[in-house]
């Protein structure tokens, strides 16, 4: 029996990671035209560098912000500008994008790697990693520059690399895990580095036991461990990942690195070894196509930019009706409505589900199972928030900790009268921060 | 691409497949054990009083919504296991039309008033069992023997005699379905199994209850088997809707069952206690939950 790290709560979702679990990354060609938002991460939009009419290359940067919460933006084809406007964007907004047509050439930008980059300062790896627009690549899209720059006052002991991917169907991180070990070891060598991280530890659920072994065997020294994690979501979700691996927990409202816990994503390591070993920007990622309503599911990796349509078109188009295409997984994935939205740095899957499993729930009246109390993995009574929130009682609803929510959705996926309690969380909360806001100005 | 057709909502996406109509389902599927040993001791009045008691629940319920002009929702399942509970606390000799009678009032004053399904603070079967207690109180406490006719006065808890075999079997006098601890239990691992039942109600009533019969001199194995105990603390203290939400809560409604039962037992002029700690702890319910609240994840840690 291997020993596992688990947490309390969280919910078991049927996983259909078998799916696309045994399909190899697939390299999908680049598509005639890329839109890139120049907002793609949290904090400030990047600002445009380039005009309609203007070439560009391969790699180049065509958005940059001064801000200290932001992340650049590159071109991921070469070729000209069409236009800059605003175009829709995975979470409904339209937001302003640089549209590139294709010259098929990918004509590449200067770009200034380093034969051996874990010899680089720390402070030159952070710069690398700032000016290859890395962002947290989980989903979240949090600058990685400025994540690895804590507060003073927080010395960071333990780099936690986040392989868990207990979102259901998703398999991007697992292939990457598998079939770019060394570019993620590389990667989780230069974050810690990069963080001054003492202690390194990299978290896999245990169903990917092919990802496990692979890591195990390239982590080598005892410098880095590998721990095989429950399977449950959200294992993934960062204060459950600490609290599983290393039983701290994240102060409310406060930062990981406030007890001494960095977390980064696979997928971000992997940038990271890219940007720092050949100067290379963030201009693509590993995506999982799947779902019952997708002929021919797979694991592409994708130029940013690419619009969803091209994408799902590769993998053979839709069987059947769509019902919803989701821009990630199941659980926290953002329902789309226009297939032109392009995919972006944080899209770590598309999933289509078909007409038949795409279910209208009507909600029925609560009964006070409190299975959602049980699930709730940082330890709410959502019934009682949602109860506060259909009578608009705020301030009851901050007292009850729905500012401590992280969205993961397990008080809906376990309710047995399908009652919208995330939906009224999320309105709780969007109120309490206006008020907030109110009171601030 | 068919765009126009795709359809737009908040996640997740995906749901347990479990609902509130399969738990109502699966808690009258636990009763059914304890249903079948009734039948085997008292016959056709076992038959008799379920069976008009779920009717004129479910019944009730439909009348009282559709003169509300409210959506009949009895197919949920909840008045169907609220006439089951009822019926199977019923002596086996009650008339008909009072087990009839008994069903309306847990419906409409126990449930409907206070706006139907997870609305009410009081478990509806009790409070039917307590207004028949009240108004009946003779019929109510007319036992007989299994098997037989034959009425007796004595169950194994009002001065009765009984091993600890037919305790546990359930061959002795005493409300249809409370007798046979074999068959309540089968019913309640059913439900733990299932995920339906939290194992600190019934842990923490009935560990109380041992406890304090035995700081009272009192015999623990008979106290724990004889009376309605195991079903109401299986059965009627776990009912969802009217008992707390916490985990601490749990403990603490169980425990508060388990006292108030005692004192009621040892030294109330009732012979037992059920009926009226489970209500008295319903009660308490809400204030439970409030003193009982999680600990949220990341509040009151140092940093480090």
């Amino acid at each position: 029996m291997v020993k596992v790290k688990s947490f309390k709560g969280g919910v078991h979702p049927e996983y259909n990671k078998h799916i696309t679990g045994d399909k190899p990354i697939k390299v999908l060609p680049a598509p005639k035209e890329v839109i890139i938002p120049l907002s793609q991460h949290a904090g400030s939009p990047a600002e445009p560098l380039v005009k309609k009419g203007d070439s560009v290359l391969l790699g180049q940067e065509i958005g940059r912000s001064t801000a200290a919460i932001s992340a650049a933006v590159h071109a991921s084809v070469s070729g000209t500008v069409v236009n800059v406007e605003p175009r829709p964007s995975i979470n409904g907004r339209d937001v302003l994008s640089v549209v590139i047509e294709n010259d098929g050439q990918d004509n590449r930008a200067p770009m200034n790697g380093h034969p051996d980059p874990i010899q680089l300062p720390s402070a030159e790896i952070r710069q690398r990693i700032e000016s290859a627009g890395i962002v947290g690549l989980g989903g979240a899209a949090f600058p990685t520059a400025a994540k690895l720059n804590p507060p003073q006052d927080c010395k960071i002991e333990y780099l936690l690399i986040n392989g868990s991917e207990c979102e259901p169907y998703l398999t991007a991180d697992q292939k990457l895990m598998e079939e770019y070990t060394e570019d993620v070891i590389l990667g989780t060598k230069l974050l810690a580095k990069a963080c001054g991280a003492e202690k390194i530890i990299i978290c896999i659920e245990a169903n990917k036991p092919e990802a496990l072994r692979k890591m195990r065997a390239l982590a080598g020294s005892n410098a880095i461990q590998v721990v095989a994690l429950g399977v449950k979501y959200p294992a993934g979700g960062e204060k459950q990942l600490i609290k599983a691996v290393l039983n701290r927990e994240v102060p409310s409202h406060g930062l990981p690195a406030q007890c001494g816990v960095l977390v980064q994503n696979v997928g971000t390591a992997w940038a990271a070894a890219k940007a720092c070993k050949h100067g290379q920007p963030l201009i693509e990622r590993v995506v999982t196509v799947t779902g019952d309503g997708i002929k021919e599911p797979a694991n592409y990796l994708v130029r940013i930019g690419t619009p969803f349509k091209d994408v799902i078109t590769a993998a053979g188009g839709f069987v059947g009706e769509p019902g919803k295409v989701l821009a990630g997984g199941p659980m926290m994935g953002l329902a789309q409505y226009d297939l032109s939205v392009p995919v972006v740095k944080g899209v770590s899957g598309i999933l289509v589900l078909s007409k038949q499993v795409t279910k209208d729930f009507d909600p029925m009246p609560c009964i006070k199972c409190a299975r959602c109390v049980d699930v709730c993995p940082v330890y709410l009574m959502p019934v009682t928030i949602e109860k506060f929130a259909m009578n608009a009682m705020w301030n009851e609803a901050e007292d009850y900790g729905a500012m401590d929510c992280i969205e993961c959705g397990s008080c809906t996926y376990i309710c047995p009268s399908k009652r919208a309690l995330l939906t009224w969380i999320r309105l709780a909360k969007t109120e309490i921060a206006e008020a907030h806001r109110r009171q601030t100005s | 691409m068919e765009e126009s057709r795709l359809v737009l909502s908040p996640s997740p996406h995906v749901r347990d497949e479990d609902t509130t109509q399969k738990i109502m389902l699966t808690v009258a599927a636990a009763l059914v054990p304890a249903w079948a040993a009734a039948t085997y001791f008292f016959g056709l009045d076992s038959i008799r009083l379920v069976l008009f008691s779920m009717a004129a629940a479910v019944g009730s319920e439909a009348l009282f919504q559709a003169i509300r002009r409210k959506p009949i929702t009895v197919w949920d399942g909840s008045a169907l296991v609220t006439g089951m509970l009822l019926g199977l606390s019923l002596p086996p000799s009650l008339p008909t039309w009072m087990a009839v009678f008994g069903s309306f009032i847990a419906i409409v004053i126990g449930k409907q008033v206070f706006g139907g399904l997870g609305a009410n603070p009081f478990n509806p079967a009790l409070v039917g069992r307590a207004v028949l207690v009240a108004s009946f109180t003779a019929q109510m406490t007319t036992w007989t023997k299994p098997f037989t006719d034959a009425v007796t006065s004595a169950t194994p808890l009002a001065g009765g005699q009984a091993s600890y075999a037919e305790l546990f079997f359930g061959t002795v006098p005493g409300s249809l379905g409370e007798t046979s601890a074999l068959a309540i239990l089968l019913g309640g691992v059913f439900l733990f199994y299932r995920g339906v039942l939290d194992y600190r109600i019934p842990v923490g009533f009935l560990g109380t209850a041992a406890v304090l019969s035995a700081v009272f001199g009192q015999d623990v194995v008979y106290q724990l088997l004889s009376g309605s105990l195991l079903f109401g603390a299986v059965f009627m203290a776990t009912d969802m809707v009217t008992s707390p939400i916490t985990p601490a809560g749990r403990w603490i409604f169980g425990i508060g069952c388990g006292l108030v039962l005692i004192v009621i037992r040892f030294w109330g002029s009732l012979p037992e206690g059920l009926t009226y700690s489970i209500l008295l702890m319903n009660a308490f319910t809400p204030l439970i939950n409030r003193w009982t609240r999680p600990r949220i994840y990341g509040q009151g840690v140092k940093q480090a």
